[in-house]
């Protein structure tokens, strides 16, 4: 069997990849899509603590599958919310949404 | 399984929000137009009920966890369930007359969501309820932020609210899940017992590093720095009585939820020199920044942080006094600050502006508006006889007691940076004069119930201390004993 630490090697990769495309992105999408990464490797935890630590308990499944639902209506609360600055301002790149700072 | 009708009890604040959520649509789709602005007296109301309501349903002293160990059933929830169901109920007499916002029934379904996602948040006893109930509190505040949307800076307000939210809660997230691979339980109670069980040495930098992880999250919710960048530009794109709420109801449900996973999950050794360094930060960086502002929602906004690091003194503090000093200090900071949003949301209706220079010769204009400014912006200086002054009174005691001298002269040095500011914006609207401020500033009835009540309650949480003094003691006791 794989051992547990492999996918936590696996989850904390994908985490930071996710992270990075957050940080370094300046497409909203894109820094959403970065932010479904790290989501998802929360996920690939959830799972893997489940399944290696506490099989007999379904705590962790229902964990993700909660995790998956909010994730989705994230997303979609944050789609509307770039389609209604896009229609304002012609872009959704976060650098350029800066009509407020300091 | 069998539900029998005890059950509810536990939650029933939430339910009767439910069913105060589902009138109001209904009523929504059957009145017509025009009498859509009497949905916010209905919410008003509503939200009075459900406190009166939820009155009989006190918990007992000795915390129970209930719902399959979901929720804890203690007087610290419940505290905090009923000030939010106020700050609720404030919020949407203070929206009304907001043109474009108080005519839409879909805001005060979106502000009854999240005032749901609060009470369950303030009780919630696992994690799995804890995520799920952040973000329940969360989603429905990205939507408000960002409700006019015709405005380029709502709109840009939801964007910045929604990118960060949903990052600090990704990785709030990721510290969850170390959490529970680590105990094996996602139930907070039994968290500490299992780590104690089987703790080993390899085990202390993950535990460390579950922390920071979570401290990330609950840092963005109650705005502490370093990450308060949002806070500014939300409070000053938001419809103000949406910034009122954000800064009040939503920062006491992050110290709800942040006090209770400190006490339980993790050992003061850890966390309080880490969060002793980030209530320093915040303090300074929050009072010293809001000296430059020339808007009054981002003053109050840097306000508002600095409020943030005052309160978690008591948390560092870690004794039955600072938690009470805090419950004590987000009861005060609650009202008072409502109290400065809905003068600031009363004037920028009638002014169009929430720039200082709106603000000049407002005793003129309107002498009753300006005195309710001078209670609520010296009672957040922390001036006696006024809320604010008592609840800093308590967080300070509470420091020295802990033996945090130092803690406690920052925060008293700050105050007296923090008083500069505010005296500030009293200067301007007495002693200044504009051109138009010979004509009056109507202010509807709706914010002038509202105000009253704020300013009411300033002035008894300020001078009457006991009762509220022995309802914190009761409610930190959940805690601590």
């Amino acid at each position: 069997m794989i051992p547990l630490s492999y996918y936590l090697i696996f989850a904390a990769g994908l985490f930071s990849i996710g992270l990075f495309g957050v940080l370094a992105r300046k497409n909203a999408i894109a820094i959403l899509i970065g932010i479904e990464l790290m989501l998802n490797a929360v996920n690939v935890n959830l799972v893997a603590f489940w399944r290696y630590r506490t099989p007999g308990m379904i705590a962790g499944q229902v964990f993700t599958v909660i995790v998956l639902a909010v994730a989705a209506a994230e997303v979609a609360v944050g789609l509307a919310l770039f389609i209604s600055i896009y229609r304002r301002r012609d872009t959704i790149a976060a650098d350029q949404i800066d009509l407020m700072k300091w | 399984m069998l539900l029998n009708i005890e059950q509810f009890l536990p939650i029933l604040p939430e339910v009767l929000l439910l069913i105060l959520g589902l009138l109001i649509l209904a009523l929504q789709m059957s009145l017509p137009k025009p009498q859509h602005r009497n949905l916010g007296w209905v919410t008003a109301v509503g939200m009075g009920l459900v406190i009166l309501f939820s009155l009989p349903a006190r918990p007992g002293t000795e915390p129970m966890y209930v719902w399959g160990g979901m929720i804890s059933y203690d007087w610290l929830s419940f505290t905090f369930k009923m000030l939010f169901i106020f700050a609720a109920g404030i919020t949407a007499l203070l929206a009304m007359d907001i043109e474009g916002l108080g005519t839409r029934g879909e805001f005060y379904v979106l502000m009854i969501a999240s005032t749901i996602g609060m009470c369950f948040m303030a009780s919630a006893a696992d994690l799995v309820m804890l995520y799920l109930s952040i973000e329940t509190v969360s989603i429905p505040l990205y939507i408000l932020a960002g409700f006019f949307i015709f405005d380029n800076k709502s709109t840009e307000a939801g964007f910045k609210y929604l990118l960060f939210g949903a990052l600090s809660s990704a990785i709030m997230l990721f510290g969850f899940t170390l959490l529970y691979g680590m105990a094996g339980t996602t139930r907070l109670p039994h968290i500490v017992i299992s780590l104690l069980q089987n703790a080993t040495s390899g085990l202390i930098p993950a535990y460390i590093g579950s922390l920071t992880l979570i401290l990330v999250g609950f840092g963005f919710k109650i705005s502490a720095v370093p990450f308060h960048f949002w806070a500014p530009d939300v409070y000053e794109g938001a419809p103000t009585p949406v910034a009122g709420f954000l800064s009040t109801a939503s920062k006491a449900a992050g110290f709800a939820v942040l006090v209770r996973v400190l006490l339980w999950v993790f050992p003061a050794e850890i966390w309080a020199p880490l969060l002793a360094a980030i209530s320093v930060a915040t303090m300074t960086l929050g009072n010293l920044v809001a000296l430059t502002q020339h808007n009054i929602k981002r003053m109050l906004a840097y306000s508002s942080i600095a409020h943030a690091g005052y309160a978690l003194i008591g948390v560092v503090s870690f004794s039955a006094l600072g938690l009470i000093s805090v419950v004590y200090y987000l009861l005060a900071y609650l009202i008072t600050n409502l109290a400065a949003f809905g003068i600031v949301s009363a004037v920028g209706r009638v002014t169009r502006s929430d720039d200082l220079t709106a603000y000049y010769g407002l005793s003129r204009r309107s002498p009753y508006l300006a005195l309710a400014l001078l209670v609520a912006l010296l009672s957040l200086a922390g001036m006696p006889p006024l809320a604010g002054f008592v609840a800093k009174v308590f967080i300070f005691m509470a420091a020295i007691e802990a033996g945090l001298i130092w803690l406690a002269v920052m925060g008293v040095l700050n105050s007296i940076v923090g008083l500069y500011y505010y005296l500030t914006v009293l200067k301007y609207v007495y002693l200044y004069r504009s051109d138009g401020d010979t004509e009056p500033l109507p202010v509807s009835r709706s914010f002038t119930v509202a105000i009253a009540v704020l300013i009411a309650g300033i002035l008894l949480v300020g001078t009457l201390f006991s009762p509220w003094f022995n309802w914190a003691s009761t409610a930190a006791a959940a805690l601590f004993n």
